[in-house]
């Protein structure tokens, strides 16, 4: 821990709650950053010369007369080079066993990109997810949730889609991360000899849950470095969400502030657009992109942590299990990319929009036969065939194990349409049918 | 100027202790170190006075000290305020430095040194009174009015006018004098309190006039008339924001304010990245031209979100009183009462319902009057129409802002998750949405001497032919397809024809996107027709299939230029078709 010479120790502390102490104490900056008795801590509340410090990890054997130094600085990431390929933890002190990176200390939780200094994000991100690409395309400057539920296998499609995307640096924020996943991730960097352009900020469900609220403002110090000052890509994975507004829930009742919808904090809002808002897309080339990851309980999309991040971000992706085909697939009518306009069919082959829209409909067809099907009706010839169609499209298409390039995609698309449906069935502008309709043999 | 020094901190909640009187929601800098933090004044409490900061507190400090200003929140009203984008506070975000914005810079609104060619309207002699106006320069293509400042109280006579000619905004124009005989000189600039209503007006009517805008299922089925208020609630992904930029690009009103409030940062690069491209269909010129942006995006600083809506009413407000049609638009109102939430919370005030703060209602309610159309005490007429969105938590519009705002606006546009999920845009529900303006007799006079002599029965017949077509669809759904009439289907797809050709509008599409008035009647004619016309079906099947091509047909007349031959083509074909069918 940093301590300098001629610091004032203060060791009168005059109250102490589960997450907070206080004490007396003149020239103290707001936010400005404390060490308590060897545990980090932050002012969160100045009255007169009372000062009261959040304690991260605890208030758990804090004596009243702990030492007490304060940092003169709010929280800061060394920033540079070095980072890459290195984990961190909360606190972006190395957990790899390797040497603490020199560089320039940069405040985190900085200030706000100017809106007219941005630019309209027009670069598609390719991942080879049929699912993603095909229905729901990404572009570069977006911010984009997974909403999940918390048994389907989130963070393998987070970690494949950091992998295939096109990115200059990949930036890991983990919050409340079992053990085991956390290894996950490094195992599946490090075998793929991708590691050098990984950084990773990560907070195990071992770390103590308050530390998760720094996760996101040191992944984003870092991202804000690489694309601002260096003019890189860089995509910035946050996984979960959800656990990280826990974390201030924990926060804001322990302040005794008054909770709103579902126990959450009345600030929710501000305080996760701070976060998504950091996406962006800058004139020069770098560009901030943020994909997370929301755990859901019971499927509940009114609950107020993925509501208010539904208001925030540019979309989000479902997962659901397809029992017909008994894989995990992007589910195509609740996931949504709010961006996909600005390249579909610009940066792809013209065709995707129609082939995207023709798909989606002849699925809600086939999902329309179920629900007949259901209910006892009889199934007419189209309805068998969109059924038909609905289970091969699910299998080549949307499964999450798919991993090809967009124009294989729509290829796919095209064959799929050709061994189900006429032409007038399926409703494309005919000069694309005229190019693309599968040709009988 | 009182002075004072910093007490206590909570985020961006400061306690102040005061040496001298201070006001409630006067404006205050604390100095931290060579940055000044703009903080407004929220409750006083003995001599300490609670601000709020409009920026981040981080590293503030006891005993650092505060300079009270002696005035509310205020903006420069003069030349120059069209076509810019501004932040809550009104700083020009062009002007900053760098790519983030840094606290504690502040930038001027308006230009001190541009020339503006300005022509007197006032002579001396006359007598005016606030608002009353002197002159007037072209700003754009706009007659930008050079008014007596609104601040003035009692009648003011002219004593000397300048020539037309180039002034700069702090040129003198105009000196006017007193009731007391006390000579004042004016300028092209004035300040004007953001919270306190403009009222230099004479009278505000109830509105009686139709606002265009457009969007067919706004225009033909639940109209807003020009001065009135509306407000669109629903849920994400319903297209809300799709729904308040084509009402920005189409509407018609000389002047577009929309204010970004704690919403995306990247919708509001679409409108500076587009704007600047795109046409005004009615005066040819770029959309930009009568556009002016306040934009406070849900990651920049709180407090100053609350500032920036009444920041836009302000500027609507001075652009009214120059004999304008004003069109301001609100995105998102709700964030705006999360931000007074948040602070009311810090405060420890006793929380509402879902912690909003008890006197929400009335806040809401009073923002929502200021819009309004209004005769001047010239005799010219100005007017704002007001749009607000409202994003419900969870989609439940019985939450406490959706309720506060569905009693203080007049039009209701629900846009329905269920519509917008089987893609039928725009998703206004158009049973649930209503517009109190239909039912006003001033309304209805104006539509039968505008539209169409029969228009209120037309508009209340095709309400009905979709409601029947909603009750037999769910009959169709219980009962199966063979288990009902074959009228049932006919009921249902004469419904179907109704949301497909009037409600449906292709927002992203150059011809549908924007339907002038006397289209929307030709079109709302040809659908009743069909309604009126007995046809003949072998079974349920032919139904569907005979009116799907219908709609086809009617689609493609949507797609096409009004009147063109493509439209004529398609047009016949529709009357084949219905001749084929039509019951001998």
């Amino acid at each position: 821990m940093e301590t300098q010479a001629f610091q004032k120790i203060y060791t009168k502390i005059t109250q102490i709650t589960k997450a907070t102490c206080s004490l007396k104490a003149t020239g103290i900056g707001y936010e400005e950053m404390a060490i308590v008795n060897g545990r980090l801590a932050q002012v969160v509340k100045i009255i007169g010369d009372e000062v009261t410090l959040q304690i991260f990890s605890g208030t758990e054997g804090v004596p009243t007369n702990a030492e007490v130094i304060f940092l003169g600085r709010p929280p800061v990431l060394k920033v540079g080079e070095e980072l890459s390929g290195r984990f961190f933890n909360a606190y972006g002190d190395p957990i790899d066993g390797g040497p603490a990176v020199e560089g320039e200390e940069r405040q985190i939780g900085g200030p706000s990109v100017n809106p007219v200094r941005r630019k309209q994000p027009s670069e598609f991100i390719p991942t080879g997810i049929a699912g993603i690409d095909l229905n729901n395309a990404l572009v570069t400057g977006q911010k984009i949730p997974f909403f999940a539920d918390p048994d389907q296998p989130f963070n393998q499609v987070m970690a494949n889609v950091a992998l295939r995307a096109d990115a200059d640096k990949i930036i890991l924020g983990g919050m409340g991360l079992t053990n085991d996943d956390y290894l996950y991730y490094k195992n599946v960097f490090d075998n793929a000899g991708a590691l050098d352009r990984i950084i990773s900020f990560v907070n195990t469900t071992e770390n103590p849950p308050v530390e998760r609220i720094l996760v996101p403002d040191m992944a984003l110090t870092a991202a804000e470095y690489f694309a601002v000052d260096k003019h890189q890509k860089v995509l910035v994975l946050l996984t979960d969400m959800t656990l990280y507004a826990d974390a201030l829930s924990i926060v804001s009742n322990r302040m005794d502030q008054i909770p709103s919808k579902d126990s959450m904090p009345g600030s929710l809002y501000s305080d996760l657009a701070k976060i998504y808002e950091k996406a962006v897309q800058f004139p020069d080339g770098g560009s901030i992109t943020i994909i997370a990851v929301t755990t859901l309980s019971g499927g509940d999309i009114t609950h107020a942590i993925p509501d208010n991040t539904g208001y925030i971000t540019e979309g989000q992706l479902f997962l659901r299990k397809d029992t017909d085909i008994g894989k995990v697939i992007v589910d195509p009518f609740r996931s949504l990319s709010r961006l996909k306009q600005l390249v579909i069919g610009k940066k792809t082959r013209a065709d995707h929009p129609q082939v995207m829209n023709a798909a989606i409909r002849l699925y809600a067809d086939a999902a329309n036969a179920k629900t007949k099907q259901e209910n006892g009706f009889d199934l007419t010839d189209y309805d068998e065939r969109a059924l038909n169609f609905a289970k091969d499209y699910s299998e080549k298409l949307l499964a999450i194990d798919v991993n090809v390039e967009v124009d294989q995609m729509l290829d796919t698309g095209w064959n799929l349409f050709g061994e189900y449906f006429k032409p007038a069935e399926v409703g494309i502008k005919q000069e694309f049918v005229d190019q693309y309709w599968p040709k009988e043999d | 100027m009182t002075k004072g020094k910093v007490a206590g901190i909570i985020a961006n909640l400061v306690f102040v202790e005061v040496d001298g009187p201070v006001q409630q929601n006067e404006i205050c800098y604390i100095n931290l170190g060579d940055t000044k933090l703009m903080a407004e004044v929220i409750k006083v409490m003995g001599t300490q006075a609670y601000v709020q900061v409009f920026e981040s507190t981080r590293g503030l400090k006891v005993n650092d000290t505060v300079d009270f200003t002696g005035h509310m929140l205020e903006v420069s009203l003069g030349p120059g305020i069209l076509s810019k984008n501004f932040d809550g506070l009104q700083n020009d975000l062009d002007k900053m430095h760098g790519v983030f914005l840094q606290r504690g810079e502040h930038t001027n609104p308006l230009e001190d040194d541009k020339k503006w060619e300005f022509k007197p309207i006032a002579k001396p002699g006359d007598v005016l009174e606030a608002a009353g106006w002197l002159g007037e320069v072209k700003e754009n293509w706009m007659p930008h009015k050079i008014m007596i400042p609104f601040k003035f109280k009692g009648k003011y006579t002219v004593k000397s006018i300048v020539e037309a000619g180039e002034y700069t905004i702090k040129d003198t124009i105009a000196v006017v004098t007193d009731e007391d005989g006390k000579d004042i000189d004016l300028t092209m600039v004035q300040k004007w309190p953001v919270k306190v209503a403009i009222k230099a007006y004479k009278e505000k009517p109830r509105p009686f006039k139709l606002l265009e805008t457009g969007v067919r299922v706004i225009d033909t089925l639940n109209p807003i008339a020009e001065g009135g208020t509306g407000f669109i609630p629903g849920p994400f992904g319903t297209g809300k924001t799709v729904l308040q930029h084509a009402l920005s690009k189409q509407a018609e009103a000389d002047m577009i304010i929309v204010a970004a409030c704690g919403e995306r940062a990247n919708e509001v690069v679409e409108i500076f990245t587009e704007f600047p491209e795109l046409d005004d269909p009615r005066t040819g010129r770029k959309l930009m031209e009568r556009t002016t942006i306040i934009a406070n995006t849900s990651n920049m600083p709180v407090a100053a979100r609350e500032a920036s809506v009444y920041t836009a009413m302000t500027l609507a407000e001075y652009y009214r009183a120059m004999g304008l049609k004003i069109l301001l638009l609100a995105d998102s109102t709700s964030r705006w009462a999360q931000a007074l939430r948040e602070m009311s919370n810090r405060m420890e005030e006793l929380p509402g319902q879902d912690a909003f703060p008890m006197d929400l209602p009335a806040i809401i309610s009073n923002f929502y009057s200021r819009a309004g159309f209004t005769y001047l005490n010239n005799d010219a007429t100005g007017s704002i129409t007001f749009i607000g969105t409202v994003s419900p938590a969870g989609g439940n519009l019985k939450e406490p802002v959706t309720e506060s705002t569905k009693k203080a606006a007049r039009c209701f546009y629900a846009l329905s998750q269920q519509r917008a999920d089987s893609k039928r845009y725009p998703a206004i529900d158009p049973l649930e949405s209503y517009s109190k303006y239909a039912e006003y007799p001033e309304l209805e006079k104006y539509f039968r001497e505008n539209i169409d002599a029969e228009w209120p029965e037309k508009i209340a017949l095709a309400r009905d032919i979709l409601i029947r077509s909603r009750e037999v669809d769910e009959q169709i759904n219980i009962l199966g397809d063979d288990g009902v009439p074959i009228e049932y289907h006919d009921r249902f797809w004469k419904g179907e024809v109704v949301d497909f050709i009037i409600l449906q509008q292709d927002a992203f599409d150059n011809i549908d996107n924007s339907t002038p008035l006397d289209r929307q009647k030709y079109m709302l004619d040809k659908v009743l027709d069909i309604y009126h016309t007995d046809f003949t079906f072998e079974s349920f099947e032919d139904v569907g299939a005979f009116f799907k091509k219908v709609i086809n047909v009617m689609k493609q007349m949507n797609y096409s230029e009004f009147q063109s031959d493509k439209f004529k083509e398609n047009e016949k074909e529709l009357n084949t078709l219905i001749e084929e069918r039509k019951t001998a």
